[in-house]
């Protein structure tokens, strides 16, 4: 065999070496080094960012490195958008990783810092596998990968019943949905003969095997995007993991999940166009309103942004729905977008948790009172999830909406438009009780101080909210690349 | 020659005012705040008379119209080849004089609230509001595409949305923005949908090139629209969706009916700020918006246009009709604005395209010319009352021409204007619209004259319940309590506030001498046009009764022949209170309906389906379950049953669809 295939996988040989580096130092470092095992862990995967997006420049620079990039015989097989789509990753990767410092400085959390964050490393691995796969064994591998790991993540907090509760339901459900998957992918080899998704794209034939085949596998996916009806466990999930944890599920493991949706069903069943764009037509149209009408009457902040962050996957998987560059290109700028908008609510939430311990939302009464800085931050990040102009989220939601227009589907987009009242009205509910009712007393959350890393990343993530939309190179960068192909 | 540089100031310094409040505003001592935003503000005014005035003495192009100019564009997106979305700054005739008005009120408004907001909490916050709000008027104004047209519209719609909400302690100030907000943002959506759709087709979000193609429809133009025509849907085309859509949200911004609730609620908010945007500025947006697409709606969808004038004659008949039996002077102020609004879009509506047949268009933005000034006029008279009198209701009024003999000349003014006298400014651009009703179908000239001396009744009403008849502060039992609240005699306002309703009660005296039809007509062609006598006489003559019968029944007090009458229980009157009960059906559908119709059917869903499933045979095995399971994993099994069922459906729905 011919080792130096393994050169072509530039992202994964660089992330595994962060791990093994992180592995390593956790072992042997002395009791005073272990201290600083957050910090170690962000410059590691600092290093892999920069590397990544110089290789990615270096690739886009020059034409002939341009294009798909395969080993293995077209099992990995990585276009040049998913590279981009890693880049992405591995920014809101980053600010997760910066905003779970101070949970993991926490007394009991010390001695595991360690394992949570070689945890993290394996599922964006996984990630990885799934986006350049040109294997259907692959993606599985990769899937599980990054399914497995996200479990021990979720029962973090073990002693408390809340998160192992959590972390079971999660490996149960998702075993379960991995199994749909398994069985859809053998129902589609027994008709095709094959795994490859190019030699897939060439055996189909429009029969009831192979369609249900078809949907079965893609369940996994749906399940992963939390879209309704595979919802159910978001909930309670989002609710019992630690807040990093539930920012990364929520952000990271979604966006993974639509992108890579987008990838197989273009790559391998783009002749099923109809059928797919029939269901994903349903489960977009479910998940953004029951995503919507759930949020309303949520009293908990985790709760509600997971329900906000279902109906948010609806109009994601809009972009996968179009079918078309202007779709994907939408798709990642929305994702992008999403990250810095949610990882900066979270921030907010989790903050809020850590010096309060409260995640009701009457905790937030009065916030502005006592954190002026925080409920602004707050309010910014949910407009930007709303869709207000000038924020990010405005843009958006509109390259979203212009792809879907172009699409045709219009009953579906004034459908979606109308969902954007909705959750603007829930978003405003928030905005409402920092800023306008009164605070109890004593203040739920006092006057507090945040630490330097979550209050960089909230930093960050603000600038970002204000300023993607306004800045349009980065939406041109990810056209010119998704046209690359 | 053209100079970019002032050009740019205008909208520029009131950004500018507000970062620089909004970052040291906290930081400023005493009215320091106030004052560095009225100066930028000036200049931003002066600059935006610069700019008008160098582009009205450009000269005209070889085939008489005025070129618009197009200064700092800036591309910013790039879609296909055709559709960019550009940022710029689009100067023409429409735009300059869109400009004059914005910055003129601004600037009144900013040196009036130094005054009347004095020693309220948060004085430099207003301000800095009041800046962000000029400067996203202003840019909604001059944008060159609908596209910047949107963004700036949504940023109008936020910061007046801050602006209502200004007093958040109080909780109606509080609802009313957020009812404001969000039927504006409804109309907003048809808005998004609309521009969508005109985009998709004709591949470009420019002013210019849409409503140059639809000037040429023979030409080149045809071809640019021929698909967005071919295209139907429900039986109507593509582009009729469209620009009905669009207008959609001009009628949100515009607060027409059906979607004119927000604007008596939104008068929670301090009274300079009702004067500048719900009197002079936002509100008219949406008249501003039709204007700016009238060639494509006059050419290319004249249905859509027929449309506008129904829904507007309706709307101005129905706020006239509310507005002669509230209680509350700004609240008739705002049914007034609505009327009043309702009179420009109907001379859009029934105006046709060039010539002779364009009046409407040129007498729709004369009249948004005049009544800008007017209206903010009539505004902060109301507010230097209310100042004084600590009190909204008519009944805590009468008699005030005494303590406050300048803001009774100046309100005075406002309502003579407003009803259509000569020679104050509403009568001529008020004329201008008749004449046009009257052209487009007899009744339609009928039923807007009859308005008009409905007008004059309402607003010569409130003019004597405030300024005539006994003073109710007068009597024993008022005076105590007024003692009581600390309040004292009412009297007049300082020179902050009167030296503005000075200088706009003479802008309505004399902005009706303008030549409007030389600066802006609907094919840019400069066109005259002569005061028609007739239709001048039955106006003026309308009116004149309307203020008789508003004279005789409460010159000196209301009479108890006509307060007997309003007491009565009169469906129609009771109606009329109560605004036709559109704002209880609205209360209806959304709380009733929507809020507790589906979150009580999804409570059950949650409890019954969902819960129920579980734990299927009751509360009982619910408790031992919960004792015996530290995990519920049965719930994990429901979960896994309903994912499954979905799968089903969706194979389902795949194979037989």
């Amino acid at each position: 065999m011919d080792f130096s295939q393994f050169l072509a996988l530039h992202e994964e040989i660089s992330l595994v070496a962060a791990l093994v580096l992180l592995l390593v130092y956790d072992l042997f470092a002395p009791e005073k080094g272990r201290r600083h095992i957050p910090l170690v862990a962000c410059l590691l995967l600092l290093a892999h960012t920069v590397f990544c997006a110089c290789d990615f420049a270096a690739s886009t620079g020059c034409p002939a490195a341009a294009g798909s990039r395969t080993a293995f015989a077209g099992m990995y097989d990585a276009s040049q958008a998913a590279l981009l789509f890693k880049n992405i990753l591995n920014i809101g990767v980053l600010l997760v990783c910066l905003q779970a410092c101070p949970f993991l400085r926490r007394e009991d959390n010390g001695i595991k810092a360690g394992e949570f964050y070689f945890l993290l490393f394996s599922t964006l691995l996984g990630m990885y596998l799934m986006l350049s796969a040109g294997h259907f064994l692959l993606f599985f591998i990769g899937m599980e990968t990054a399914s497995i790991p996200m479990a021990s993540l979720v029962a973090f907090d073990k002693h408390k019943t809340q998160s192992a509760e959590a972390g079971a339901k999660f490996i149960l459900s998702s075993a379960f949905a991995s199994g749909l998957s398994f069985f859809g992918l053998s129902l589609i080899y027994g008709g095709t003969g094959s795994l490859y998704f190019a030699d897939i794209q060439s055996g189909l034939t429009a029969t009831p095997l192979l369609l249900g085949g078809m949907v079965l596998l893609c369940s996994g996916l749906f399940f992963k995007i939390s879209l309704v009806p595979y919802h159910l466990w978001a909930a309670d999930v989002y609710e019992g993991a630690p807040t990093p944890v539930t920012t990364y599920l929520s952000v990271i493991s979604k966006g993974a999940g639509v992108f890579a949706l987008c990838l197989i069903l273009t790559r391998a069943f783009p002749l099923f166009i109809e059928a797919w764009q029939t269901a994903l037509y349903v489960l977009i149209l479910l998940s953004i309103t029951v995503g919507n009408l759930f949020a309303l009457r949520q009293k908990n902040m985790k709760r509600f942004l997971a329900f906000s962050s279902i109906s948010q996957a609806g109009y994601i998987v809009l972009g996968v729905f179009a079918a078309s560059p202007a779709g994907l290109t939408a798709l990642m700028y929305y994702i992008f977008v999403y990250i810095l908008s949610n990882v900066a609510a979270f921030g907010v939430v989790q903050l809020v948790e850590q010096h309060a311990g409260r995640t009701d939302m009457a905790a937030y009464n009065g916030l502005y009172k006592t954190n002026p800085k925080l409920s602004v931050i707050l309010m910014f990040a949910l407009f930007s999830l709303a869709g207000i102009p000038p924020f990010a989220g405005f843009f958006s939601k509109f390259f979203i909406f212009a792809a879907t227009a172009e699409s045709g589907a219009y009953v579906l987009l004034l459908i979606a438009l109308l969902n954007t009242v909705i959750s603007l009205y829930y978003y405003l509910l928030v905005v409402k009780a920092m800023f306008i009712l009164p605070p109890a007393e004593p203040a739920d959350v006092p006057a507090f101080k945040s630490e330097a890393a979550p209050k960089f990343v909230l930093v960050v993530c603000t600038a970002g909210i204000l300023l993607a939309g306004l800045v349009s190179c980065l939406y041109a960068l990810i056209d010119r690349t998704v046209l690359l192909g | 020659m053209f100079n970019s540089c002032y050009t740019a100031l205008v909208p520029l310094l009131p950004l500018f005012s507000f970062i620089l409040l909004i970052a040291f505003g906290l930081r400023l001592p005493g009215k320091w705040a106030g004052y560095i935003g009225s100066v930028l503000t000036g200049i931003a005014a002066v600059a935006a008379y610069y700019t008008a005035w160098t582009y009205f003495s450009l000269p005209l192009d070889a085939d008489g119209t005025r070129p618009a100019v197009e200064i700092l564009s800036w591309e910013w997106l790039r879609f296909t080849p055709l559709l960019a979305i550009r940022l710029g700054i689009y100067v023409d005739a429409l735009s300059a004089m869109m400009w004059v008005v914005i910055t003129t009120v601004s600037l009144m408004v900013h040196i009036y609230s130094l005054g009347y907001m004095a020693g309220e909490k948060g004085f430099a916050r207003y301000f800095a509001f009041l800046g962000l709000f000029s400067f996203s008027m202003l840019g909604l104004v001059v944008a060159p595409n609908i596209f910047q047209t949107y963004i700036f519209w949504e940023l109008v719609g936020v910061s007046s949305y801050l602006l209502i909400g200004f007093y958040y302690t109080k909780p109606e100030a509080v609802s009313a923005s957020k009812k404001a907000f969000i039927v504006t943002r409804f109309a907003d959506l048809g808005f998004l949908i609309g521009i969508l759709i005109l985009s998709y087709f004709t591949g470009t979000f420019d002013f210019q090139t849409i409503c140059g193609s639809a000037q040429d429809a023979a030409g080149v133009g045809g071809a640019l629209f021929a698909p967005a025509l071919q295209a139907s849907f429900l039986g109507l085309s593509a582009l009729s969706w469209a620009m009905l859509l669009i207008f959609m949200g001009c009628a949100g911004k515009s607060a027409l009916f059906p979607l004119h609730i927000w604007l008596p609620d939104a008068m929670e908010g301090p009274t300079p700020v009702s004067a500048l945007i719900h009197a002079a500025t936002m509100v008219v947006a949406g008249v501003f918006l039709v204007a700016r697409l009238f060639p494509v709606y006059a050419l290319m969808t004249p249905g859509v246009l027929e449309v506008i004038a129904y829904v507007a004659a309706f709307t101005s008949l129905y706020a006239a009709v509310v507005a002669c039996v509230q209680t509350d002077i700004k609240r008739v102020l705002a049914f007034s604005t609505i009327s009043q609004i309702g009179f420009m879009m109907v001379a859009l509506g029934v105006s046709g395209y060039g010539g002779h047949a364009g009046e409407g268009y040129t007498a729709s933005l004369f009249h948004l010319f005049t009544h800008a000034f007017f209206k903010a006029l009539l505004f902060l008279c109301a507010g230097a009352i209310i100042h004084t009198v600590h009190s909204n209701e008519m009944k805590a009024m009468g008699g005030l021409r005494r303590y406050m003999p300048v803001t009774h000349l100046c309100f005075l003014v406002g309502c003579l204007a407003i009803a259509g006298i000569p020679p104050f400014s509403g009568f001529f651009s008020k004329d201008g619209i008749l004449a046009a009703s009257f052209a487009f179908h007899p009744c339609m000239g009928i039923l807007m004259t009859a308005i008009a001396g409905l007008t004059a009744f309402y607003m010569f009403r409130l003019y004597c319940r405030i300024f005539h008849g006994p003073y109710s502060g007068d009597t024993a039992a008022a005076q105590a309590e007024h003692a009581e609240a600390g309040h004292h005699t009412p009297h007049e306002a300082p020179a902050v506030m009167t030296a503005p309703l000075v200088f706009l009660a003479v802008l309505s005296l004399l902005t009706g001498f303008i030549p409007f039809g030389d600066f802006l007509s609907s094919d840019g062609l400069p066109h005259a046009f002569p005061l028609q006598t007739a239709v001048a006489v039955c106006s003026v003559l309308t009116a004149l009764v309307g203020i008789g019968i508003a004279l005789y029944a409460y010159g000196r007090g209301p009479r108890p022949a006509f307060q007997r009458m309003a007491d009565q229980p009169n469906a129609f009157l009771r109606a009329a209170k109560n605004r036709f009960y559109i704002d209880r059906f609205y209360l209806f559908i959304t709380h009733r309906i929507i809020f507790q119709g589906i979150s009580t059917a999804l409570a059950w869903f949650d409890r019954h389906v969902i819960d129920g499933v579980v734990f299927g045979s009751g509360k009982l095995t619910e408790k031992i379950a919960r004792k015996i399971r530290i995990i519920q994993s049965g719930q994990l099994q429901t979960y896994a049953l309903i994912l499954l069922l979905g799968v089903l459906c969706l194979i389902g729905l795949v194979l037989y669809l």
